[in-house]
């Protein structure tokens, strides 16, 4: 009976599980599918699902209209540079709040992420006078160093977790051993906490990779990342639905096929500490 | 090479003086044991000798040479930590050579000590392995061998065998003494087990909340403890101490007689009681006494074929030179 009972519980659970990922996933598919579409078949009302004819004219289009490649590898450099910008500056700080923590190291990680929780429109004036000011509009190296101060909260959080699971007195017979700081943290620390740090590395990629709110306020055409290449699709001309949906399929694809191949490590970063 | 010599250190965490003013002296070549109850200051005080804490006031000299603020690499000494604290993503072999790389001795001479101290240590077959494939005598052989290889003026051992079984754990104390005989390199070594203590030291030092009670060897410690609380500590089972009439009539406040030097006897002694319990160890056999009206137990230790049962009314009487005296404030009289 009890078998029952549990088998039972587990199909209902599988049904949700199932459901709720349909659902989550369904805006996601339903642009794939219309990017597939002509762009009188995106708008038909009914909807057509899936028996329409299949066309890849919308990508021959956006990719004849403007040059994917370049924001692709804009948004590359952009995600890439500002997640190992971040790294490079969170492992030390990550590293003295885990093993050599003051009174107020609670505190500042606290206040590290209370700073996630501000609107990011309240610091865009100053920031754009800045970026003004320093002729930093409309550059990889602005938008760098700004989604990596932006992440930098989490990514320190992250790093803080994995290294409090490492035992202190490793690092202690390193310090014996003759160790300095630097090689400390090279030999001993990171090898120690790498699931740790690549876990981290691609949740802040993906993160920087889908940031919009300032890709697209601070750059134009230099700069642009694949987030200002979905945006030019959906204002100026009216709405295309088949075109704006084309290009966010190719927008999103790098992102999803890297998601889905580092998932065990996306589960694992995001769970961690949460259960010994 | 190996003298260590503390002088009026102290060590403050935040208001709590976990360490009051302290002095010491470990002589070189010396093994010396910090023995007492968990919390009793032993383990910061090793801390404190290895640089790994800072001192709150004081000085710690090595071999003459002030060391109080030098980091730990720059003391000359090497540790092995309770849980091993191997590089669990190094193989054997470069845990062990991981203090010569650090200090860039080339790689010649880092193959030959590696060499050298897995075969003192019986690691050879192992080189290749990483911590988390071996046993956990392995693991502690390879954090031994960790320190060996470094050649210091002395070893730091903070309870190394509290992780291992009873078995492991008699053999590797024997280790460690061969190694200190071979080696007669000066060892402080830590530990709340008075058997370690008393079968390996030279020399014991005796903690209790961060004072020094006595320093001695082990069997003065032994042989005339210092005060109650030593009494108490060293030896196993726990001596037994008397208040009372019993006391006063040896012009103490308390008495102590220690299990061994108690005679039992079905038909005549000092003291009458009752065996509550009898535990037979085949060698050795502990009874413990109530109802003799002097303590709630006495314990008594007699030879593995002595035959008495729970239940049986015994008489006492304990050897007349072995009684130590206490007074009030438990200072030996």
């Amino acid at each position: 009976m009890a078998r029952a009972v549990s088998f039972n519980r587990k199909t209902v659970n599988t049904a949700l599980a199932w459901a709720i990922g349909l659902l989550i996933f369904f805006p996601i598919l339903w642009t794939i599918l219309t990017s597939f579409k002509t762009e009188g078949q995106a708008i038909a009302d009914p909807p057509i699902f899936l028996m329409f004819d299949w066309t890849l004219e919308n990508y021959a289009i956006v990719q004849e209209r403007s040059d994917y490649l370049k924001f692709l590898t804009n948004s590359v450099i952009i995600a890439g540079g500002s997640t190992l910008l971040g790294i490079l500056v969170a492992v030390p700080a990550a590293w003295s709040m885990a093993f050599v923590p003051s009174k107020r190291t609670k505190d500042i990680l606290l206040w590290m992420l209370s700073t996630k929780m501000l609107p990011a429109v309240g610091v865009l004036y100053p920031i754009y006078l800045i970026f003004i000011e320093l002729g930093l509009l409309d550059t990889k190296i602005g938008l760098v160093v700004v989604l990596m101060l932006i992440n930098l909260p989490i990514i320190v959080w992250m790093l803080y977790t994995y290294f409090k699971e490492i035992p202190s007195e490793i690092l202690e017979a390193a310090r014996m051993d003759g160790a300095s700081l630097r090689s400390e943290i090279l030999y001993v620390l990171t090898p120690m906490a790498i699931p740790g740090i690549a876990s981290t590395i691609l949740l802040n990629f993906i993160l920087a990779w889908n940031e919009a709110f300032w890709t697209l306020n601070l750059t134009a055409a230099q700069a642009a990342p694949l987030t200002a290449f979905i945006a030019s699709y959906s204002s100026p001309e009216g709405l295309f639905y088949a075109k704006l949906s084309a290009a966010s399929t190719m927008a999103i694809a790098p992102i999803l096929v890297l998601g889905w191949f580092s998932q065990k490590q996306l589960v694992r970063g995001l769970t961690f500490g949460a259960v010994k | 090479m190996g003298r260590i010599v503390l002088e009026k250190v102290t060590k403050k965490f935040e208001h709590v003086e976990v360490i009051p003013p302290l002095d010491l002296t470990i002589e070189e070549g010396e093994f010396t044991v910090f023995v007492g109850p968990s919390g009793c200051g032993k383990s910061t005080l090793l801390r404190l000798i290895a640089g790994l804490e800072d001192v709150t006031s004081g000085s710690i000299c090595i071999d003459g040479r002030e060391t109080t603020s030098l980091p730990p690499a720059q003391r000359g000494l090497a540790m092995v930590f309770q849980s091993y604290a191997l590089y669990p993503h190094m193989t054997v072999r470069k845990n062990i050579a991981f203090p010569l790389k650090m200090a860039k001795m080339d790689q010649a001479e880092i193959d030959r000590r590696v060499t050298t101290a897995a075969d003192v240590l019986n690691l050879t077959d192992y080189l290749d392995r990483r911590p988390g494939q071996l046993s956990g005598g392995q693991r502690q052989r390879v954090a031994i061998g960790r320190a060996i290889v470094r050649e210091p003026s002395a070893f730091l051992f903070d309870e190394p065998l509290s992780n291992l079984d009873a078995a492991l754990r008699v053999g590797m104390r024997l280790e460690i003494s061969e190694l200190h005989k071979r080696l007669k390199t000066t060892m402080i070594y830590v530990t709340h087990d008075q058997v370690e203590a008393m079968t390996m030291a030279d020399k014991i030092v005796v903690l209790q909340a961060g004072f020094i009670e006595q320093v001695g060897s082990p069997l003065e410690l032994y042989r005339a403890p210092c005060n109650r609380f030593v009494a108490g500590f060293i030896g196993s089972p726990k001596m037994n101490f008397i208040e009372g009439d019993e006391a006063a009539k040896q012009g103490a406040h308390a008495i102590g007689v220690r299990p061994e030097h108690i005679k039992v006897s079905a038909t005549e002694g000092a003291w009458k009681g009752v065996i509550s319990v009898s535990e037979h160890l085949g060698s050795d056999t502990f009874f413990h006494v109530h109802d003799t009206g002097l303590a709630e137990t006495i314990t008594v230790r007699v030879d593995g074929e002595v035959s008495f049962d729970h239940g049986d009314t015994v008489y006492l009487t304990p050897r007349d030179d072995m009684i130590h005296r206490f007074d009030a404030n438990g200072l030996r009289i």
